[in-house]
């Protein structure tokens, strides 16, 4: 098994004539947390966006856990273990918070249409499974209590926790935020740190897209910078965040 | 008082069906935004294929009713089979192109099914045969048969085994999840592809069996069955809201009470001028109505801005 989870190799991504990726390359290790920072517009959703299947890249591709990423099927990735959540929350508003999760265990079970027409034994055995496996989850990010709710009900906090608990249903290798701590108070990005630092001693592999430097610089290993789409670094924090490309590029000069 | 009574028991029988039928136009629509026009032609499909298969096992000496069972089982199969179909060959390479396009397609098989259809069985009605014994029921003045009692109830079972399959079952709450937001539910590995088959196999089902409780009920079939009432079974789903469950249902059931309080009373409001056979208008005045004052149906939640 090799060390490395997450190999990108040279992806471009264009948009007409704008360059959004330009031969990114950078490689993900087994176990760290891992940033990706840089201004707005620099490219990381794009990134995101190319790794999980809803964009196919242009140029180069991903390798994952050994195996080259198929571009244009998002399911697939999830069946390899990837996860993600969203910038802009992206829940099932109108299914409870439940059943939010219970969607992401889809992925790792296996009947379908004429068990669920027919509903044999082995069906119902395994939606109970599943029932069980996201009211687990639901206690993991803490908000247990509001498990019949609808999604759309949930406090902004609760809803970024039921999308990790949503993602982390679909039991990932490599879990991706984009932005989880956008809009949070001080207490909740605390709050919101403590539960990554759990994901992460609890085995699972952590992208975290992020603007909050402090966060980023306290809780990641390693540490990537995108600007105008091309990678300026890739290394642990304290170097990065003395670098001169990166203090121009994205702390503003 | 007798007329109303009676009318509104038979409006619930035809309504039954309509329901069933809507229900198959609402899951399409509700997961992939797509009316799927050629969804009558399917009701019709399976009235045929029962009529064959259980005349077939009836002169073989089977007795009439196992025969039935079978040809209601082959119409089922052959026509998940033709929904699948449909969705693989005429739907998904039009994926994500403008939403007129597949529209124009569903119109495009449902003109192709008809056509096969006819040059299969021929362009003569085709008599249904009696899968139910004639057992004739009275009550506070009414009357019914066994046959109607059955299709109200079977529908009622068939549309509580689809709500619980939609809201309590991991394929039904893909569904959903899917009608929500394709592009997320992907990235939680929901097969959207699976999915919306899915939704094609069982809609068509359910067609299965309303064309067979059509045929039964009116024991007559032909090849161009299946396009007023997919028409009216769209005008009910859109009555209750389109890409609504519940809408479906209660569009169906009402649409069908409206036609038939309609057909029972025109005569004598138009003072015999138009007879019951005009029935028909009831459904479309209702469509137009529901288009023009509250498009998004009793149930739906949003007017859509989808062809």
């Amino acid at each position: 098994m090799s060390d490395i989870l997450l190999q990108a190799n040279a992806v471009a991504k264009h948009f007409g004539g704008v360059k959004a990726l330009r031969d990114v390359s950078l490689s993900i290790r087994r176990g760290e947390v891992y940033g990706l920072i840089g201004p707005n517009g620099a490219g990381k959703t794009t990134f995101f966006n190319c790794m999980t299947g809803l964009y196919i890249p242009d140029g180069g591709g991903f390798t994952f856990d050994g195996v080259a990423l198929q571009a244009d099927a998002p399911h697939r990735a999830a069946e390899l273990g990837i996860a993600r959540t969203f910038q802009n929350i992206r829940l099932f508003g109108n299914m409870t918070a439940l059943e939010n999760v219970m969607v992401g265990r889809h992925v790792r079970t296996k009947a379908g249409v004429f068990g669920a027409m027919f509903l044999n034994r082995a069906t119902r055995d395994e939606e109970a499974a599943i029932r069980q496996r996201a009211v687990e989850l639901l206690h993991y990010v803490d908000i247990a209590d509001r498990a019949d709710d609808l999604a759309k009900n949930l406090s902004y906090g609760d809803q970024r926790r039921l999308e990790i608990a949503r993602a982390l249903a679909t039991e990932p290798k490599l879990l991706c935020l984009d932005e989880p701590a956008a809009g949070m108070n001080a207490t909740e990005t605390e709050e919101l740190r403590v539960l990554i630092e759990g994901i992460r001693k609890d085995g699972t592999t952590v992208l975290l897209i992020e603007h909050d430097v402090k966060l980023v610089m306290g809780l990641c290993d390693r540490v990537a910078v995108l600007d105008y789409g091309a990678l300026v670094i890739e290394d642990v924090p304290a170097v990065v965040q003395k670098d001169p490309r990166v203090i121009e590029a994205y702390l503003g000069a | 008082m007798d007329i109303f009574l009676q009318q509104i028991i038979n409006g619930l029988v035809q309504g039954s069906i309509y329901a069933l039928v809507a229900l198959g136009y609402t899951m399409v629509y509700g997961i992939m935004g797509l009316i799927n026009f050629a969804h009558g032609e399917v009701v019709m499909i399976g009235a045929l294929i029962s009529i064959t298969v259980t005349s077939t096992l009836a002169a073989a000496g089977m007795p009439l009713g196992l025969a039935g069972l079978f040809g209601l089982v082959a119409a089922m199969l052959t026509c998940m089979a033709l929904g699948w179909s449909l969705e693989r060959i005429a739907y998904r390479p039009l994926r994500g192109s403008p939403r007129l396009t597949p529209l124009i397609t569903a119109i495009g098989m449902s003109i192709v099914l008809q056509n096969l259809a006819m040059i299969f069985w021929g362009r003569n009605y085709m008599t249904f045969p009696p899968l139910l014994p004639k057992v004739n029921f009275e009550f506070a003045g009414t009357h019914f048969t066994l046959v109607q009692v059955v299709i109200v109830l079977l529908s009622a079972a068939l549309m509580a085994g689809l709500v619980f399959l939609v809201y309590r079952t991991k394929l039904g709450m893909a569904m959903r999840a899917t009608a929500q937001n394709p592009a997320v539910a992907s990235l939680m590995g929901v097969n959207i592809n699976r999915v919306i088959a899915s939704a094609f196999v069982i809609g068509s089902a359910l067609a299965a069996v309303a064309g067979v409780m059509v045929g039964s009920y009116y024991e007559i079939a032909h090849y161009q069955m299946g396009f007023m009432l997919g028409l009216k079974a769209f005008t009910a789903a859109v009555l209750g809201g389109i890409g609504n469950l519940a809408g479906a249902m209660a569009g169906g059931i009402l649409l069908g009470i409206i036609e038939a309080l309609g057909a029972g009373y025109i005569g004598d409001f138009t003072g015999g001028f138009l007879g019951s056979h005009y029935q028909d208008i009831f459904a479309f005045v209702v469509l137009i109505v529901v288009l023009m004052f509250k498009p998004s149906g009793l149930f739906g939640e949003k007017t859509g801005d989808r062809a």
